[in-house]
């Protein structure tokens, strides 16, 4: 378990040297990216629009925060991950179009977004579900806003975050899947638990 | 009592629920950290970093700060019943201004979110009648990723309490990190599709010092609390010890033919508080010492 600290724009290269359980700390450039930003941000892609800003070598991060805006100022309340796996959907076509390099969000991903990752070089952070106030204290600027048309949760929030984390790698570049290596563990104790309470599987 | 009464202490609970954690969640993750593996315990410890966080600078504990649920125990001689519906609509408006709250409530045919908090029967209101004057307001912050994997289901009442527990521990297996563990468990049987689930969800209310008063059901409690985590899922389902903090269970009685059972997840962010307004409009607050 190795602790790594990256800076945005991350390159290919840096993001390959990451394994699972390692752990990561992201300074730099973050987005927020819900269900209906990634619908959206895939949808300019096909329609040939470009993205309020480029997102290679980002953290995109599965988010929804509570904002607050003092004077003309955003400020971040508590910006804690959501479930990404209802990003699933989206994620391959979002990592192969967009060439972010960090995925951040709770829960883990499946397959399809694993295998992007592995071929275009990316890692799948997870950051503790519901540390919301850590992660809003982790982000030093709000730069804009894009998208509130989608609402608060749903938009694209731009921020600068300084050492966001701690992040485990629980998919790295490399087809590794800590979420699917426990849920593996968790098949085989479930039958054990089974026979402890004597059930039939 | 007065409505603007109802409003300030229905405002006061949306804010110690989403900022202060009940103590015997915090006492049970800190009894988690403690036993945890190294992987659960750096889960375990960001989530304590971020409790005490909350505390200090006054935040929501997380940013999904749920959908917003009353329970009000009403006197049948309070006054001013007809009008706490209003209140509470008011009072969770103020909130989510000012706390502030994320706006969680969106209508389900055209997505638009409303921006307060509010919408056709949300914040929902459960009802329950006592004698006297008192007016008892429970609020529950109820968090979107621990609700989307809440099960119900229709067992077959031929194969019994052993049906139950294999529903349960699929459940649980099935929910895996999703619904952030370690998650408390609300379970029940019997009544209806729609009962057990009400009394599933209102069981997460109980502290997790208070158990079952029937000594067999207390029991069921504490295998199930065991068998979840024998499950290996952990915190944030990264692997380890602790799947879920506590476990409760309610039922009603069933029809013969029906067996309904339901699990109600709730995220270790366990937003809860209580207060009482007595007729003379002097308040106690049940669950946490006011805070400001």
């Amino acid at each position: 378990m190795a602790v790594y600290k990256l800076r945005t724009p991350i390159s290919e290269a840096d993001i390959r040297k990451l394994k699972v359980n390692d752990v990561l700390y992201v300074t730099g450039t973050m987005v927020t990216a819900r269900d209906q930003a990634h619908r959206r941000a895939l949808e300019f892609f096909k329609e040939g629009k470009p993205l309020p800003l480029s997102l290679e070598g980002l953290a995109v991060f599965h988010c929804g925060p509570v904002m607050s805006k003092q004077g003309d100022k955003w400020i971040a309340v508590a910006a804690g991950p959501t479930t990404s796996t209802r990003m699933d959907i989206f994620e391959d076509e979002f990592i192969k179009n967009f060439k972010v390099r960090v995925v951040i969000g709770k829960g883990g991903m499946g397959k399809r977004t694993t295998d992007a990752m592995a071929k275009y070089g990316a890692v799948y952070g997870a950051f503790t579900g519901g540390a919301a106030i850590l992660a809003a204290k982790a982000i030093k600027n709000v730069r804009s806003v894009e998208w509130y048309d989608l609402g608060m949760p749903e938009a694209m929030w731009v921020f600068e975050a300084e050492e966001f984390g701690p992040l485990a790698v629980a998919i790295d570049s490399h087809g590794n899947n800590l979420f699917t290596d426990v849920q593996k563990t968790v098949e085989e104790n479930k039958q054990r638990i089974y026979q402890k309470l004597g059930l039939s599987p | 009592m007065d409505t603007a009464k109802i409003e300030e202490v229905a405002f006061n609970i949306l804010k110690q629920a989403v900022i202060y954690l009940p103590d015997d969640v915090k006492q049970a993750l800190k009894k988690a950290y403690a036993e945890e593996t190294e992987t659960g315990r750096i889960q375990l410890k960001t989530i304590l970093d971020n409790i005490e966080l909350a505390e200090k600078s006054k935040a929501p504990v997380c940013q999904d700060t749920g959908t917003i649920i009353f329970y009000v125990k009403a006197g049948d001689k309070a006054k001013n019943l007809g009008k706490v519906e209003e209140a509470l609509i008011n009072a969770t408006k103020k909130a989510t201004a000012e706390v502030p709250l994320r706006p969680n409530a969106v209508n389900p045919f055209t997505g638009k979110n409303s921006g307060d908090n509010t919408g056709r029967n949300i914040p929902y209101i459960n009802w329950e009648i006592t004698s006297g004057s008192d007016l008892e307001m429970t609020v529950m912050m109820k968090g979107g990723g621990s609700e989307n994997v809440c099960m119900g289901g229709m067992l077959v009442p031929g194969e019994g309490i052993k049906g139950l527990k294999k529903f349960i521990v699929d459940a649980v297996v099935k929910a895996g990190a999703q619904p952030c563990p370690p998650t408390i468990l609300g379970i029940a049987i019997g009544g209806g599709a729609d009962i057990s689930m009400k009394l599933a969800k209102k069981t997460l209310l109980k502290p997790l010092t208070e158990h079952n008063p029937d000594p067999e059901i207390a029991a069921l409690e504490k295998e199930i609390y065991e068998v979840a985590n024998m499950t290996g899922i952990g915190p944030m389902g990264l692997g380890g010890k602790t799947t879920v903090l506590g476990v409760h269970i309610d039922f009603a009685f069933r029809h013969p033919a029906s067996f309904p059972a339901a699990v109600a997840f709730n995220c270790w962010a366990s937003r809860r508080a209580s207060a009482l307004i007595k007729a003379d409009d002097t308040v106690e607050y049940l669950t946490h010492k006011l805070k400001g």
